[in-house]
Formats: C-alpha cells, sequence, structure tokens
C-alpha cells in the first residue's frame, strides 16, 4: 500500500468515528440531565411537596400544589382556545382553500413557530394584561395558546394531506357531500395523527417559562378563577433557582424533575403511539 | 412530514353534484367559511402582533431613532435607553453556540444518515428528538448549579492557562457570562442542526454516493466531498434555523449570562442579551419610556428571527427539492 492510500484509509476510520463521537455526545446528553435531575431532584419528592403551598419565604418546607394546578388550569386554557382554532384551520389548509389564501395561511403558522417564545410573551402582556390593568391566568393561557395553534394547524394539515385519496372518493361515490366526507371519513382517519400533534404541543408549552413571567406572573398561594395571577410550574422552577435560599435550590430540583418528567413521558408515549401505524396504512 | 404520493390535492375532488341530498344544501359553503375564519384567526393574530409592536414601541423609536441601536447606556433612572449591550450579548452568545454547536451536530447527523445502520440512526434521531423537548428552564437549571461552577474552577482557568494571549479569554473567572451562556445555547440547539441536516442528507441521491464510492473514494471520502456539498444549502438552512433559536432563547440564558448590560471583548465577562433584560425588567418597568424601550427590543428580536427563519425555510425547501439526485454539473 502507497503511503496516500494508507493516509486515506486512517482518515477515513479516523473522521467517522469522529461523526460517531458527535452522535454520542449529542444523544447521552439527555440521559445526563435526567439522571442528573433524579440525582438531584429525586430525593426530595415528596408527599408534601405535590400537596401543600410553598411555605413563607425563608421556611424550609411546603410544596407546589399551587403551581401544580396553575400549570395544569393554564394548560387547559391553551387547549381550550388554541386547539379548536389550529385544528379547524388545518381543514381548511387540506380540504378548502384556494390560491393566495392557503400560502398566506402557511406561511403565517411558519413565521409564528419561529417567535421566540418571550415576544410572545410580550404581545399577550399588550393584548390581555395592558386593558385588563393587572396579571392573570387568563392572559398566560392566552400567550400559550397563541404559541399552541400554528403547530397544530400545521400538523392537522399534513395529517389530513395522508389520507388516501380512495377514501375520499369512496366517500363521495356513497353520495355524502364535502363536508360530510370531512367529518365522518377524513378526519377520523386521519385522527390519530392529529391528536399527536395537538398532545406534543401542548407538551411544548407546558414547559415554557418566558411567556408566562409577565402574563400569569407568579402567585405564593392560590389563585382561585382565572381573573388572578398564578403560579405554574416552570416560572416556580426559574424563581427558585435564582433565589437566595438552599432550601429553595432543591425544591426547584424536585419541581425540575416532576416537569421534565412529564414532558418526556407525553413525549415518549405520544411519538410510540404515532408509530404503531395509522389504520389506513393498513389497506 | 411528506405527503405520500397517492394523497389527494385538494380542490381536485370536486363536490358531487348536491341534488340528491337537499338537506345538506349550503353545508359545504359554512364548513368552508367556518374553517376559514379559523384559518384567518391566525393570520388576524399574527398581523396583530407586529402592529402591537410596532404601535407599542413608538415613543422610544421617536425619542431615540436609529442611535437606540448604537447607544451603550441602558438607565432607566435617567431615561437613557440604548440597545447595543443586548444586541451584541445576543449576538456574541448566538456566535458561541454555533461555533460548538454545527459542528457537533453536522457530524452526528453525518453520522446518523451515512453510517448508522438505519435501526440504531431512527432511535438516535428520537433522542435527540426528545432533547429538543426539554424545557429551557430545565437547561438553565443545569446550567446555574452545575455548569457555572464548573466554568469556574475549571474550565475558564484552563482556557485562560492555553489561550489567555487571546482577548477572548482573558478577565476574572465568574463562571457565569457569554461563554457560559453560549455553551448552554449549544447544547440547546444542537438537536435542530442534527434533525434538519440528517434530513436534507438523506434526501441527496443514492447515485451520487455510489458513483463516488465505484470511482475508488473511501466511505469518507464521499461524504465528505460529494454528499456534504450537494447537501450544503441545506446544512445551511438549519443553520440558520438553530440560530433563529438561539437568538430568541430565553430562561437558559437569562440564568446564566451574568445580567449585566456590557460590551467587552472578553467571553468570560458578564453580559446580557434581548431576550433576558425583558424576562427581567419587562414586568417590572416604570414609566411609558421604559416600557416602550423594551417592546423596540421585543420588536428587533422578532425581526431578526423573522428573517432568519424565512431564509432558513427558503434554504430547505431548495435542497430537499433538489434531493432527488438532479444536481447541477
Amino acid at each position: 500500500m502507497s503511503i496516500r492510500l494508507v493516509w486515506r484509509k486512517s482518515l477515513n476510520v479516523f473522521m467517522l468515528s469522529l461523526t460517531g463521537l458527535c452522535a454520542l455526545l449529542t444523544v447521552s446528553a439527555l440521559f445526563f440531565i435526567l439522571g442528573y435531575l433524579v440525582w438531584n431532584g429525586g430525593k426530595d419528592l415528596s408527599w408534601s411537596f405535590f400537596m401543600h403551598l410553598p411555605a413563607p419565604v425563608g421556611e424550609a418546607g411546603g410544596g407546589m400544589a399551587n403551581a401544580i394546578v396553575g400549570s395544569l388550569k393554564l394548560l387547559l386554557l391553551a387547549a381550550l382556545f388554541g386547539v379548536p382554532i389550529g385544528l379547524l384551520g388545518g381543514v381548511y389548509l387540506a380540504e378548502f382553500g384556494g390560491r393566495t389564501m392557503p400560502f398566506v395561511v402557511r406561511y403565517t403558522a411558519d413565521l409564528m413557530n419561529g417567535v421566540p417564545s418571550i415576544v410572545m410573551g410580550i404581545f399577550a402582556y399588550a393584548l390581555v394584561v395592558m386593558p385588563m390593568h393587572h396579571f392573570s391566568t387568563l392572559a398566560g393561557g392566552i400567550a400559550l395558546a397563541i404559541m399552541v395553534i400554528p403547530t397544530v394547524l400545521r400538523n392537522t394539515e399534513s395529517f389530513l394531506r395522508d389520507v388516501p385519496r380512495a377514501l375520499r372518493e369512496g366517500s363521495f361515490a356513497l353520495g355524502a357531500n364535502k363536508w360530510r366526507m370531512i367529518a365522518t371519513v377524513v378526519l377520523p382517519a386521519a385522527s390519530r395523527g392529529i391528536l399527536t400533534g395537538v398532545l406534543l404541543a401542548l407538551a411544548r408549552v407546558a414547559g415554557e417559562t418566558a411567556p408566562l413571567l409577565f402574563t400569569a406572573f407568579g402567585n405564593r398561594y392560590w389563585s382561585p378563577g382565572w381573573n388572578q395571577p398564578t403560579s405554574s410550574l416552570p416560572v416556580v422552577i426559574y424563581t427558585y433557582a435564582t433565589g437566595p435560599y438552599e432550601d429553595w435550590h432543591r425544591q426547584a430540583w424536585a419541581a425540575g424533575l416532576v416537569l421534565l418528567g412529564l414532558v418526556l413521558i407525553t413525549n415518549i408515549l405520544v411519538r410510540a403511539f404515532l408509530t404503531r401505524g395509522t389504520a389506513y396504512e393498513r389497506t | 412530514m411528506a405527503t405520500t404520493p397517492n394523497a389527494a390535492t385538494p380542490g381536485e375532488l370536486a363536490a358531487p353534484s348536491r341534488s340528491s341530498l337537499r338537506r345538506w344544501l349550503g353545508a359545504d359553503e359554512i364548513a368552508h367559511l367556518v374553517t376559514l375564519i379559523a384559518a384567518a384567526v391566525l393570520v388576524l393574530i399574527a398581523v396583530l402582533l407586529v402592529y402591537q409592536l410596532w404601535i407599542l414601541s413608538a415613543e422610544a423609536r421617536a425619542k431615540f431613532g436609529w442611535s437606540f441601536f448604537i447607544t451603550k447606556v441602558w438607565d432607566p433612572v435617567s431615561g437613557d435607553f440604548g440597545a447595543l449591550p443586548f444586541i451584541y450579548g445576543t449576538l456574541v452568545t448566538s456566535a458561541v453556540a454555533l461555533c460548538i454547536a454545527v459542528p457537533l451536530g453536522v457530524g452526528a447527523a453525518i453520522f446518523l444518515a451515512e453510517l448508522a445502520p438505519p435501526k440504531l440512526s431512527s432511535s438516535l434521531t428520537f433522542v435527540s428528538d426528545l432533547l429538543a423537548a426539554v424545557p429551557s428552564v430545565i437547561y438553565g437549571l443545569l446550567g446555574v448549579f452545575l455548569l457555572v461552577p464548573l466554568m469556574r474552577t475549571t474550565i475558564q482557568p484552563a482556557l485562560k492557562k492555553t489561550l489567555g494571549f487571546l482577548p477572548l479569554f482573558q478577565g476574572p473567572a465568574y463562571g457565569i457570562g457569554f461563554l457560559t451562556a453560549g455553551i448552554v445555547l449549544a447544547i440547546m440547539i444542537v438537536p435542530f442542526v442534527l434533525s434538519v441536516s440528517r434530513e436534507v442528507l438523506l434526501a441527496v441521491a443514492r447515485d451520487q454516493r455510489e458513483a463516488a464510492l465505484a470511482l475508488g473514494a473511501t466511505k469518507w471520502e464521499s461524504t465528505w466531498k460529494v454528499v456534504v456539498p450537494a447537501a450544503r444549502i441545506g446544512i445551511f438552512g438549519s443553520v440558520f434555523l438553530a440560530l433563529a433559536r438561539a437568538l430568541g432563547e430565553t430562561m437558559a440564558v437569562t440564568m446564566v449570562i451574568g445580567n449585566n448590560p456590557k460590551v467587552a471583548a472578553s467571553l468570560f465577562s458578564p453580559g446580557y442579551s434581548i431576550a433576558s433584560v425583558l424576562a427581567n425588567e419587562f414586568s417590572e418597568a416604570t414609566g411609558n419610556l421604559y416600557l416602550s424601550a423594551l417592546i423596540e427590543l421585543g420588536l428587533v428580536l422578532f425581526l431578526l428571527t423573522f428573517v432568519l427563519n424565512g431564509l432558513a425555510r427558503l434554504l430547505i425547501l431548495v435542497t430537499t427539492a433538489r434531493g432527488s439526485g438532479v444536481l447541477p454539473t
């Protein structure tokens, strides 16, 4: 073998193993993050963490019951406002639509997907907090809902498009008109994919902190109704992690573990559910 | 998610004559209208977003004009607002993040697209997708309690010793600062570089690889000299996409950058970014001018990410559309 060939072959092996190392480093980051959170936060997870209100500032103990409920309420609002609009908009793109409007909607959805979440916070602040003159659960929910819409919309569209033509033609042949075809044939056929998109979008906004900082704000007590500032898991993690007390830091780890656990479990379950295949693929 | 070839294209299937189903007369039109309204709401929200940012930043725009972008002073008490330290901080941290994330992400993408068996490749991609789903406040948490102490005691002193002659690595090692924020950002954007790059690499036609191998190229040579160049526009697209993410990232950066409006050459210095100053000061902003200056920063951030995202999408579209093999000769 010439020296050049030896050089080329060893470069080949070297560079290929380097790319393998890159892949290893990247994926190991997830396991490292998860392991570190379990190690640090696992021991502070207790009954009172889930059931109690935060202790007075500076005192040890207490829990995050209000933050967990607050996060759920915010997610509920996000789903309530965001999902129907995203879903119907997706149906419009895939089933109706003309020339210019679908292009504009699609482009807007992609643009909105890329807008930094903190800017969405400013928007919700201008839209809800400024007219109402106070922070509220409603404002936080709307901020999250605006982030849910584009994801659900694009996802719904792409899954509806994957429904084969034969199903639509069959439905027409049976005498259904277009909206019956959509409601009784196309939507059910794509329902699993659509549900996946909805759940993934909700899991994503569940971890958002930035849009909540000046919309839902924070609260050390229960937040009754929808009209008052509320605590939420991500914001509490942020406040506690940057706060001065040792006990806060421990609780931030525990809350981080809960949040990460919820987000990852949702993601894994939903993605596993999706890859099991959709009904129409078996035909 | 690609469309399958046999999927119906909208509008192509005309609804059959409705005369047999008189009772549903008009139902199609109503359905059309309802879904159209939903889609229009999204567009309306986007228009309203731009409008609000523009109107609410009017006071600051009128008062400071273009000098807003080159003024270093940020003094809410005396009402002097300049965006330079924040724009600088945002750009520097994003640049550091790209320097780390692009080689790592593209390297991993090459491994996943070219070398790994399909099963391994798809499960590793799954893990990388999960990594992209980790909330940013979690990265911040690890940044504060793990990375910052590590930077202060180990990494920064080591860098100072070896590369300390560069102005980039001088000054006291606080642990927090541009470099730490950049590293956290890098970990956060790697999954984006990886998944998009992998997709564009996979879109390069198989013939290209086989032709290179048949000419006697090693696996690496065929990858580096044929496949990567063919996919390079799409890879640039993934970099822009990741950059747009990095620019707008808030929580993790806020927690480790030091929150000090400073323009410093050293990466060890504490700084501030646009998103962080919004996160820290927005809810406490007193006075209209203060609020309006912050909203103008939001507008800047919005425009930056808007342009980058548009560019990224265009580039990715160009490569994957061309992917089925026809390369310019």
